[in-house]
């Protein structure tokens, strides 16, 4: 949360979640391996690679849904996985998440969703609930359908809805898995804008995964680059200077849309002049 | 001038002037001036909102304005009050002067919209007559649905007897190998235990008149007529029936149905018409092996309690039992499985796609597949007894 006194973006650059030596996996099956990376306070921070590279398996072990085999995730300078269950949850209420699609309670409506975290973890007045959903709901910019159920709201909307839900308890950290997917270009624009606009305002920390390029290079200032076939991370940096000065071909390729050297254009054959 | 929070009066607060947990107002002269203070947590909104009212109480206040140099940390509470306060100006026509406040939320009050949406009106609840006429259309256009794709499966598996239904043979084997291997210890279970039920209160009422050896006509006749035929069927209905209308609800929710549809699939062919003919011929087979258990179940508790030899028991058995009955039963229990299957393929083709109706669908597809089976059980008594089977 930001000080009244200050602006932000101003504030020292301190580390919020520093990840060490990560290993994650399915049972025997390792997914990626010595993920390492340290996300600033108040950065927009982007998990990057190709689909099937393991980029959401490694947001779940940050948020807690999934144990890692190896490492450590220290939230504020505290080792999550080291903390009794309790404490884990403490923390995990200082998190929001939202994932792909949203993942709506499908049986409440919009405001459902948001309203329940806040009737469950604070003891307000139903009407102050109230009051505060409605406020999230509007700074997503969800004017209408609030009292949909999710089935019956657009994909843009689910969204919203989902980000208004993570942003329930006021969370110092966001995790966003693939935010503009499923979104035209110009919602993904204002999409963007608005997880910008949220972490100006609150001074959340957010950490996406992504592989939307408008996205990562509109509005991540930092990010690790996670390699499907070595297993781990290749590069570091913010993607536009991954773009600008990364030598690593396949990070080079991803960051500007290309097939990697030495693969064959489909088609070209075809396409080519006879 | 209203004193709200008079009793917890920090920050230096001019006597007489309204104040809030995290903030008070200052008068000077036209203007008002909000002195925001301490945290804003968002558990704490409910102190933090305190009696908005009072601000704009003072007569002449030209425009509201704010400073917040002693405010701690804030989140959306501070936000959520800034928006009322907005608000409340807007509707007096006072000016609402953001410049005191910090950058950040000046930016996020400014994602917030004006006024917050009216609620939409609640249409008036519907009258008695209503809700009947309601109820009447929606029976009659389930009964005209029903009979369709009763007619269309009829169809369909005259179709699929000549091989022009493109229904799938393994899918077909799938869920005979379900709908009946997999319920043999279940309905083992629940017809041994109704068998050896009967025949303990039969026995008790039987001994009394001395008419032990009937023991086997009526352990025999009620098995093979009602009992085996109907707890069969239950047991199908709470088993398999749910599973049907659960299995497809859920592939409707994640649009498996509609992409059945596009790829021009029938609906019929590969979903209903395998699991309709499925449970209609292992229903027969189950209720054949179902009544033998009950009355086994039967035998045994009989030969324990009363003074019968096993083959007494046995000729009385074969004197009640014709196979004229054993085949009414398999009839029934033919009419019990389609009426299960057509039932539950149909309420799970029509479910929601949310993950509650699911939930919806098996409760709907275990009450209509019991409740169904009793009516058709009542209706071949009937008729039976026209017949004089």
């Amino acid at each position: 949360m930001p000080s009244g006194s200050e602006v932000p973006g101003t504030a020292p650059a301190a580390v919020k979640l520093d990840v060490q030596g990560l290993s994650v996996g399915y049972g025997a099956k390792s997914i990626q391996h010595d993920v390492s990376f340290k996300v600033r306070t108040g950065s927009i921070f982007a998990i990057m690679g190709a689909s099937g590279s393991g980029k959401s398996t490694v947001l779940k072990a940050l948020i807690g849904l999934l144990t890692p085999s190896a490492g450590r995730v220290l939230f504020n300078g505290e080792d999550y996985f080291a903390q009794p269950e309790a404490r884990r949850g403490e923390i995990g209420r200082c998190f929001g998440v939202l994932f792909q699609g949203g993942a709506l309670w499908s049986s409440m409506t919009a405001i459902e969703n948001v309203a329940l975290p806040l009737e469950m973890f604070t003891t307000l007045s139903a009407v102050s609930i109230n009051t505060l959903t409605q406020l999230k709901l509007s700074l997503v910019g969800l004017d209408t359908g609030r009292d949909a159920l999710p089935a019956d709201l657009s994909g843009g909307m689910r969204q919203r809805v989902g980000l208004a839900r993570a942003l329930a308890l006021d969370p110092q950290m966001l995790f966003l898995d693939e935010p503009s997917a499923g979104l035209d270009p110009i919602s993904a624009r204002r999409f963007d804008d608005l997880i910008r606009e949220l972490r100006d305002g609150f001074g959340i920390t957010v950490v996406m995964v992504s592989h939307e390029l408008a996205s990562l290079f509109g509005i991540c200032d930092d990010g690790v680059f996670l390699d499907a076939e070595s297993r781990t991370v290749i590069a570091h940096g913010s993607p536009k200077l991954l773009r600008e000065s990364c030598t690593h071909p396949l990070v080079q390729a991803f960051m500007k849309r290309e097939l990697p050297p030495g693969e064959p254009t489909p088609g070209a054959a075809v396409d080519a002049p006879r | 001038m209203a004193l709200p929070f008079a009793s917890t009066s920090p920050n230096g607060a001019t006597s007489g002037s309204p104040i809030g947990t995290g903030w008070h107002a200052r008068f000077e002269g036209s203007h008002t001036v909000v002195v925001l203070a301490q945290d804003w947590r968002e558990s704490d909104y409910d102190a933090g909102s305190g009696d908005h009212n009072a601000i704009f109480e003072r007569p002449g206040t030209a425009a509201l304005g704010f400073d917040s140099s002693g405010l701690g940390h804030w989140g959306s509470s501070l936000l959520a009050f800034l928006a009322v306060l907005r608000d409340a100006a807007q509707r007096r026509k006072i000016g609402f002067d953001e410049a005191g406040l910090p950058v950040a939320a000046r930016r996020l009050l400014a994602l917030v919209p004006g006024e917050p949406p009216v609620a939409a009106a609640q249409s008036a609840p519907a009258g008695f007559v209503e809700r009947l006429g309601g109820s009447g259309i929606r029976i009659g256009a389930e009964v005209v649905a029903f009979a369709t794709l009763l007619g269309e499966v009829v169809v369909g598996t005259g179709a699929a007897l000549r091989r022009r239904a493109r229904m799938r043979l393994v899918d077909l084997i799938d869920a005979m190998a379900e709908a009946g291997i997999g319920a043999l210890p279940m309905v083992a279970l629940v017809n041994g235990l109704v068998g050896g039920i009967v025949a303990f209160v039969g026995a008790v009422q039987l001994h009394r008149f001395g008419a032990d050896v009937y023991i086997a006509n009526l352990v025999g006749v009620a098995e093979v007529r009602e009992m085996a035929p109907i707890m069969t069927g239950i047991v199908m209905a709470g088993r398999t029936g749910t599973a049907f209308a659960a299995e497809i609800a859920s592939m409707r929710g994640s649009e498996e149905i509609d992409a059945l549809r596009v790829t021009g699939i029938p609906i019929l062919d590969f979903i209903v018409l395998p699991r309709v003919t499925a449970l209609s011929t292992m229903m027969p087979l189950l209720y054949l092996y179902g009544a033998a258990i009950g009355i086994f179940g039967g035998f045994a508790v009989a030969v324990a309690m009363l003074n019968l030899s096993v083959a007494s028991f046995m000729a009385h058995l074969q004197d009640a039992v014709s196979v004229r009955e054993i085949c009414f039963g398999l009839l029934k229990t033919l009419f019990f499985g389609g009426w299960i299957a057509i039932a539950s393929c149909r309420i799970g083709l029509h479910a929601g796609r949310s993950s509650t109706d699911v939930g919806a669908a098996a409760t709907a597809a275990a009450v209509s597949g019991i409740v169904g089976i009793i009516v058709i059980d009542g209706i071949f008594a009937v008729c039976a007894n026209a017949l004089g089977i």
